[in-house]
């Protein structure tokens, strides 16, 4: 069991978790994943280590509230405890030896792409940090990303604040503008990364991205989270989840990503109906 | 007088019809007086054939002859003696090339039903006989034990007996490894798995979940913690796939995946949130126990026809007749003789099809099997939704890499020095499928209890 130590509201779906993990915080480095499994009947989920904090034997997760897991989550509260939560998993990123990147986090993404431009930035890499918002009403993590980067930029789809356009419009126009990218590191949503990677591909810009597909254990016995990078098949869990974005096979991870949709929607709508009826009941 | 009927009592067994349908056991064990009139076919041989057979060397007759005289808490303490596992290896345990196979009854009928007897007893125990009480002292000295499958939870029982303070490590949420998420609840209830590991933490052994030995300690930082010896029991957990075009469609699996949903993630009750493709038609590629667990646990998820695909024929198959029987009689339908070739599926990306192609046999391979050759132009499909892969697993390779100096084969199999099972590495043994390559229950639990053996030596001999 473990126990949640801080909660933080980022946004309206987004939520910090400051966790008490001293094993885990020993060890992890950026890029490396948990798995977390909320209680007894639950499903096992991976989120991308935030944060850790050796000292204080803490990590920290930051999610999206998206279907029943994250939902279930989400009624913890500081002091509550975790079932299951395993790691550090994964192979941690390798950033080291470039001179100037972009860092592109796309919605929840962010607050994943945010820890891997504090760790160019510290060493030292020029760091352009691009994130990108559906609205200005959701942006999180604001003053971090600017603290950790040489130059932020935020966009958001409805221009809400003021900037408006996608990641990849903001990326295309430094590229353009004379911006010598030795490293693009990409992290989001599918879509978002595989437009990350046709942009940057023209120019031959070695991009990362981190890949978050379904598993089972995240110790390459499942086999769930394969994935077709460069023709062969690889396991998101063991020989990544960083990968070359030029040779991933965009196409074939969306389509597994959506493998159980429907339960995971139908799910989502009966445990929500079944809060409502405890609040009617109240 | 021996009774000298040929055949073995039977055993009650749900109806094929009904259990199709539901995930409750198979087989539902001897009563008191089937146990007896089996005991009674016993011929109490003075060799003891039987006994040579078993890799943890059960002493058979003794026990056998114990249920003959209706005292059958002596009868479990006499199995309890050389083996951790009873009620697991009475249902799971390959008899009939093992104990059985020797059985001088075999020789002109069926051998006794010595796998049969040994779950009766078990059972009886667990339901009527006390545990014995720890009472063994402590000698001090620290072992860590990676995995907690059949090897790992047999050499951490042989340990903790021998008064040493074990603690064993599971990556996953729930102890039991293969016994847990591979094995089906029809087949070995997880009820049973979980009293076995209950009983051993009765008995002091520590068991820590959520650990992954290789990323959160490496084994050296095991050591630098204080233990004085390591036993890897990581198993074979390293699924194969065949590399054919479609197999990362929707709605394909690695029998460890559909297996795990299932056993450990409990997918078929709606309590648990675990998703899982509920199939119509099923395709389970393979013929070995784990093809056949597979394709009876599609049935049971709902599906209309489940396929066998496999490419030599019957005979050949890997898997306990037992199981081939069992999944015949719910209505699993074999492909004998025909191999994948490719897996089709619609614009949305999910399985459609399986094309297949027939095959012959040939003239033996490396394997001493006939060598299965293609046909050619006789490539059919059958319309499935979901394609289970059972090709076999390999070591994973999480300790191997993260360990300095621990040799392992060309197939990631461990290295170990014959009957010692002592690794390359000083204090570090190994047994079960990371050594062996997936193999049986009882080999890797005879594999954990020689580790045992070997790291009672080793602490002894250390100045």
């Amino acid at each position: 069991m473990f126990r949640i130590l801080q909660k933080r509201k980022l946004n309206a779906s987004m939520t910090l978790m400051v966790v008490d993990a001293p094993y885990i915080a020993r060890k992890a480095k950026a890029g490396q994943f948990i798995i977390l499994r909320v209680n007894e009947h639950g499903e096992r989920i991976p989120l991308t280590v935030a944060d850790y904090d050796r000292e204080k034997g803490t990590v920290t997760i930051i999610y999206q509230v998206v279907g029943k897991t994250t939902m279930l989550l989400d009624q913890l509260n500081v002091g509550d405890f975790i079932q299951d939560f395993t790691g550090p998993l994964g192979r941690p990123s390798e950033l080291s030896g470039h001179k100037r990147a972009a860092v592109i986090g796309g919605g929840a993404g962010c607050a994943i792409a945010y820890p891997q431009a504090k760790t160019l930035h510290a060493m030292g890499t020029k760091v352009d940090m691009i994130a990108g918002f559906r609205n200005k009403d959701i942006i999180i993590l604001e003053d971090e990303m600017r603290a950790a980067s040489d130059h932020l930029i935020i966009m958001t789809d409805d221009g809400s604040n003021g900037n408006k356009g996608f990641v990849t419009d903001a990326l295309k126009k430094q590229i353009e503008n004379g911006a010598d990218y030795d490293l693009v590191v990409a992290i989001g949503p599918l879509v978002m990364m595989r437009a990350v990677s046709n942009v940057t591909k023209p120019y031959g810009i070695k991009t990362i991205i981190s890949m978050n597909p379904i598993m089972i254990d995240g110790t390459g016995m499942c086999g769930g989270c394969r994935i077709t990078v460069g023709g062969k098949t690889k396991f998101a869990c063991v020989d990544g989840p960083d990968f070359d974005a030029s040779e991933v096979d965009f196409d074939e991870a969306i389509k597994r990503s959506k493998t159980y949709s429907e339960q995971e929607r139908a799910a989502a709508r009966d445990y929500q109906c079944h809060l409502m009826e405890g609040i009617s009941h109240a | 007088m021996p009774d000298m009927n040929p055949k073995k009592t039977p055993m009650p067994e749900q109806n094929p019809e009904i259990r199709r349908n539901n995930f409750n056991e198979v087989a539902l064990g001897y009563t008191e007086e089937m146990a007896k009139s089996e005991a009674a076919r016993c011929l109490h041989c003075k060799n003891m054939p039987c006994v040579k057979g078993c890799p943890v060397g059960v002493h058979i007759p003794e026990f056998i002859q114990c249920i003959k005289d209706g005292d059958y808490e002596s009868a479990y303490r006499a199995i309890k003696l050389t083996n951790s596992l009873p009620a697991v290896c009475g249902r799971v345990c390959p008899q009939e090339n093992q104990c059985e196979h020797n059985c001088v009854r075999g020789i002109k009928g069926e051998p006794v039903g010595i796998g049969r007897l040994e779950r009766f007893a078990a059972d009886w125990h667990m339901k009527h006989g006390k545990e014995e009480k720890a009472g063994v002292q402590p000698n001090g000295h620290k072992i860590a034990v990676v995995g907690s499958g059949p090897a790992g939870l047999t050499c951490a029982g042989d340990l903790a007996a021998m008064g040493y303070s074990v603690t064993v490590f599971e990556a996953l949420h729930t102890a039991g490894g293969v016994l847990m998420y591979g094995i089906p609840q029809f087949r070995l209830p997880k009820e049973i798995v979980q009293k076995e590991i209950d009983a051993l933490r009765g008995k002091g052994v520590q068991i820590e979940t959520n650990m992954v030995i290789g990323k959160v300690f490496s084994v050296d930082e095991l050591f630098e913690n204080g233990f004085e010896a390591v036993f890897i029991g990581t198993g074979a957990g390293l699924p194969s796939f065949m590399n054919i075009p479609g197999e990362s469609l929707v709605g394909v699996y690695s029998a460890n995946e559909f297996l795990t949903r299932v056993n450990l993630m409990k997918a078929y009750r709606p309590d648990y949130d675990t998703p899982i493709i509920r199939p119509k038609n099923a395709a389970v590629v393979g013929g070995g126990n784990v093809a056949m667990d597979a394709a009876r646990t599609a049935l049971r998820l709902g599906a209309e026809h489940v396929y066998i695909i496999y490419r030599r024929a019957e005979e050949q198959m890997p898997a306990r007749r037992e199981e081939i029987h069992h999944a015949k009689e719910e209505g699993v339908e074999f492909n004998l003789l025909c191999n994948p070739v490719r897996i089709i599926g619609d614009d949305k990306g999910k399985v459609e099809a399986i094309e297949c192609v027939r095959m012959k046999l040939g003239e033996p391979d490396a394997s001493g099997r006939k060598k299965p050759i293609p046909i050619e132009d006789s490539n059919f499909q059958i319309p499935v939704d979901t394609v289970v892969m059972a090709l076999g697993n390999t070591p994973n390779p999480l300790i191997r890499t993260t360990t300095n100096g621990l040799e392992a084969n060309s197939h990631g199999c461990i290295v170990v020095k014959d009957k010692s099972m002592a690794t390359s590495r000083e204090g570090v043994f190994a047994a079960g499928d990371a050594v062996s390559g997936a193999a049986t229950v009882i080999l890797a639990m005879g594999g954990g209890k020689d580790a045992a053996k070997s790291i009672d030596a080793y602490i002894h001999s250390k100045p």
